[in-house]
This record gives C-alpha cells, structure tokens and sequence, in this order.
C-alpha cells in the first residue's frame, strides 16, 4: 500500500487560496472550519512564502495518542481519520497537533467544542465508502473513487501535491535540483520525522 | 516602416513585442541574469531551527480567524506530558497513598477515642459550614471520577465497556464534569470564607507537627485549637488546588479565549494539581472517617464527642467553654 502525504512547494504556492475554496466545497465544511488553510511566512518581506497546510496524517499521530476515548486509527494508506460517534469534544488533539489541523464546530457546552472536523485526505471516515452517512459526517470519499485529495488535484501551479510519499518526494527533489532551490518539504520533520534533502 | 503601416499590415503584436524586449533589456542591470530574486527565501529549517520551546512557526492568514496563522508548533511536550508524566503521576500518588493508607491502618489501626465516649456532645461545625463542606465534597468525588476518565479511561473502562459504550458514558463524564465545575468553585470558596479565620498558621501549629500530629503513638494527643496543623495543610490545599483547578479548567471551559500555549499549560496544570488534590482528599477522607472513631460526626451531625473533642482540639473545648456555648448541649440528658 502506499504511504499516503501532503507536500506543499512552498517556492510555487501563489497564495491563491483554492485549495482551502474547493475542500470547503467538496466537503460542504460548515462556517468556521478549515480543514486546510494557506499561511503566509514573512509576509510582505523578501522571501516570503506561502504554505498550504491541513491535517499532515502523521507517523505515530499526536492527535491519536492523546484522544480519550481512541476516535483515531489509521487506514491501510497511512491516512489518519477519527469517528465522530466516539469523538466527545474535549479538545486534547486540538493541544497535541503540530499543525492545528483539528477543527470544531462551537456547539458545546457555553459555545465550546462540538465533536472535532478535520481533513480526511478525502477518504471519509469509518462508515462505509460512499455512502450517505459517511457524507454528511466527513465528506466525500474520493480516495475509494481512485482519486486524490481535490486541493492538491486542483491545485493551479500544482505546488501542493498529494499521494505516495516516495513518489510526491521524487517530484520535488527533481523540481528543487532543475530551478536550484527549495525552501523545504514543509511539515515533514514534524509529522514524519524525515525531511526531502535538498 | 510607420505604425500606421503596421496597424494595416497586422504585425502591431510583433512590432510591439520588439519595442518592449529592447527597452527591458536597456534598461535592466548587466548584473540581474547572475541572481535569481525567487531563489532567496524563508527556509523551513531555519525557522524551526530558530524556535524556542513552545513557540510557534507562525505567519499572515487571511480567514477570519487569526489563531489559524499559526502553521507548525514543533514541539510534542503536551503529547509526553498527558500520555507519560501525567499517567505516572496518577497512578503512583493514587495507588501510593493507598498503600500508604493501608500501611498505617494495618500499624495504627483506628484511633480510637481514649477516654472513651463520654455521651456529652459539642457542636463542631453548623449547617452552613458542613454545607460548604459538602458541596466541594460531593462535587470534588464526581469531578475527579469524571476528570480521571479522561486520563485512564480509556486504558481501564474502554476495554471492558466496549469503544461504543464507553464513548457515550465519557461524552455525559465530560458535561456532567463541566457543569459540576461550577458547583465546585462555590463551595470551594464557601469553605475559603467560612473558615479561614481559624486556619491562620501559629506556634501551637508547630507544637502539633513536632509531636507528629499524635498521629504515630497511641495516647499521643498534642494540643490543637479549631484546626491542628495537619487540618490547615488540608484547608489550604484545598484553597490553593482548588483556586488552581477552577482557573485553569475555566480556561478550558472556554478554550478560544486563549492562545493554544496557554491551554496546553492549562491543561497540565489542571491534570497535576488534580492527581495530588486526589491523593490528599484520600488522605482526608480516611482519617475523617474509618481512621478515627468519632471524626465522623463532625462533618455528619456536626456534633462532636466531648472527649473526642477534648482529646484533638483541647485549645477550641477550652475556648467554647468560656464562651459558654457549650453549656446546653453539655446539660443535655441522654435520651433514655
């Protein structure tokens, strides 16, 4: 099986905002929640560089080891997704992941946490693929339709790439040694503990 | 050739490129095709390599809401803390007082009043005070059954329960836990004000603590107004642990009044003063209860044994026997 990742070429990423436009609306996402977001480093500075970020699906997830109540497990391609019939709200993972890709909508208790949204690698949850159920509660399942995340599918510049690790690592290495430079495999070392030498 | 000429002939786009490609090129520095501008960049590396713990690679973001701004946080000192420190720490102050408590019962056995029942009562504590007694009380043991879920659950009731069942019982642990929160801080500030006019520390304190309370030989008994100093070690920790465990569990009652650094300390304080808050209310409710015959009453009736009181809390008899509030219940007869 291959090891599902996300990899944002920083030295493409224009910024523009589509990948986070179109999760939102392949997924219907509720107001408030970003299961992906594009952050902008030295903004307005030399230098500066945009980086698209969601859920990473770490190696050995933070988010999974700290949960209560064990909504986490990992699917055969390594993509990491919860159960929102066990998640309770408390918030831990949200305090354990390096990216603050967990997400809540403020129907808790005094407006806190209902239960947690995050990214899916559009691969649905634990229901079964494709159906109504798995729709409503984490979107649609593009992974069981033989397709990858729709950010990255979409992406205009193709900076944010999705699939097999090894193979999205191959391209950027390839990119970063044909323009000369790189600015990074951003996240990687925090979620998978290995970084893309450049 | 004229642009009037190049309109008619249709080459306006190729003449106009010319022009524009001679200009740039006179106009651009002899040094430009060397350095390539888009090159020089943030480096990720760098970044977190210039991170100090607990802070955040973060930049500009332009949805509405800035805490998203933060892109990574590198460090997984939470993670250790709640799933190492914390589970060690619970287990070894819950189960070590256990078996400390154990221990002593087995050496000391319940300390029994010496003198013996004397059938003359005294009242030790009145409605408002074991009200605020127990409103912490009962609070405390619901919260920290509750709370504790959250750390060992998983490891103790998931097994046994079923992931299904054992979600759904720690979704109603986590409302009843936040509600009773609230019912908590009442009565530890209740406790607080109703009692700490008698929990100043003073020299007959360190009179009790020298002779170790009593507590280690029988017929021990060293003198001890309202609260001996063992009682005000508990006062106070109540009053501080339970100052502790408000503010911070407030902070996680609204978690997006703060920024994700403060919650994750937060929430370690909150785990840590809970687990030794555990600890010394076992301590108390055992010597409240089976450790020591006749406790009991004061925080149940709220009447105490006379030779109980005399033999623990000698300064406060003598006190409310000049007061003279002693005297009807003293005169009472045995209801025979």
């Amino acid at each position: 099986m291959a090891r599902m990742k996300f990899l944002c070429d920083a030295d493409r990423c224009i910024e523009c905002n589509a990948c986070v436009t179109a999760c939102k609306n392949e997924h219907e996402v509720p107001w408030g929640i970003n299961r992906r977001r594009v952050v902008t480093i030295n903004d307005g500075k030399p230098g500066e560089r945009s980086v698209s970020m969601a859920c990473m699906h770490c190696t050995d997830a933070p988010c999974a080891s700290v949960c209560p109540v064990s909504c986490f497990y990992t699917t055969a391609d390594a993509v990491v997704l919860h159960s929102k019939d066990l998640c309770i709200g408390c918030g831990y993972c949200f305090y354990a992941c390096p990216f603050g890709a967990p997400q809540y909508p403020k129907t808790g208790n005094f407006g806190s946490r209902g239960k947690m949204d995050k990214c899916t690698y559009c691969a649905g949850g634990p229901e079964a693929d494709n159906t109504s159920a798995e729709l409503e509660k984490y979107g649609r399942n593009r992974l069981a339709e033989g397709k990858l995340p729709l950010c990255a599918e979409m992406c205009s510049t193709k900076a944010l790439l999705a699939g097999d690790g090894d193979i999205i690592a191959s391209i950027y290495k390839e990119r970063v040694a044909k323009r000369g430079y790189g600015s990074g495999a951003w996240g990687w070392k925090v979620a998978y503990k290995e970084t893309i030498a450049i | 050739m004229s642009f009037t000429r190049l309109f008619r002939s249709g080459q306006l786009g190729a003449g106009l490129a010319a022009l524009l490609l001679a200009a740039f090129f006179a106009a651009a520095p002899a040094s430009a095709q060397s350095v390539n501008p888009t090159a020089q960049s943030v480096k990720e590396e760098q970044l977190l390599q210039a991170l100090k713990p607990g802070e955040q690679l973060s930049g500009r973001i332009s949805i509405p809401d800035p805490k998203a701004a933060s892109l990574i946080q590198s460090g997984r000192d939470w993670r250790a803390f709640n799933q190492e420190t914390l589970h060690s720490l619970g287990t070894w102050s819950v189960l070590g007082m256990v078996a400390l408590l154990a221990a002593f019962y087995v050496f000391r056995g319940k300390i029994r009043i010496d003198a013996g029942p004397s059938r003359q009562r005294i009242l030790r504590f009145n409605t408002v005070e074991r009200f605020a007694h127990w409103l912490s009380a009962v609070s405390f043991i619901i919260l920290a059954i509750t709370g504790a879920n959250v750390t060992f659950g998983k490891l103790l009731l998931a097994p046994v329960m079923g992931p299904e069942a054992f979600a759904a019982w720690a979704q109603y642990a986590k409302y009843i836990h936040n509600y009773v929160g609230f019912a908590f801080m009442a009565g530890v500030l209740l406790v607080f004000l109703v009692w700490v006019k008698d929990n100043l520390p003073n020299a007959v304190d360190m009179r009790w603590f020298a002779a170790g309370g009593g507590l280690l030989s029988k017929g021990s008994h060293p003198p001890a107004k309202r609260f001996n100093g063992g009682q005000k070690i508990v006062f106070w920790s109540v009053v501080i642990g339970g100052f502790l465990l408000s503010l911070s569990g407030w902070y996680l009652l609204f978690p997006y009044s703060t920024t994700l650094a403060d919650v994750q300390w937060h929430a370690t304080i909150h785990g840590v003063t809970a687990f030794v808050m555990i600890a010394l209310m076992l301590a108390h409710a055992y010597i409240g209860s089976i450790g020591m015959e006749g406790a009991f009453d004061a925080m149940g009736s709220g009447e105490v044994d006379l030779n109980w009181a005399k033999e623990h809390h000698s300064l406060w008899v003598e006190e409310e026997m000049k007061k003279g509030t002693l005297a009807p219940h003293a005169a009472g007869q045995p209801a025979e």
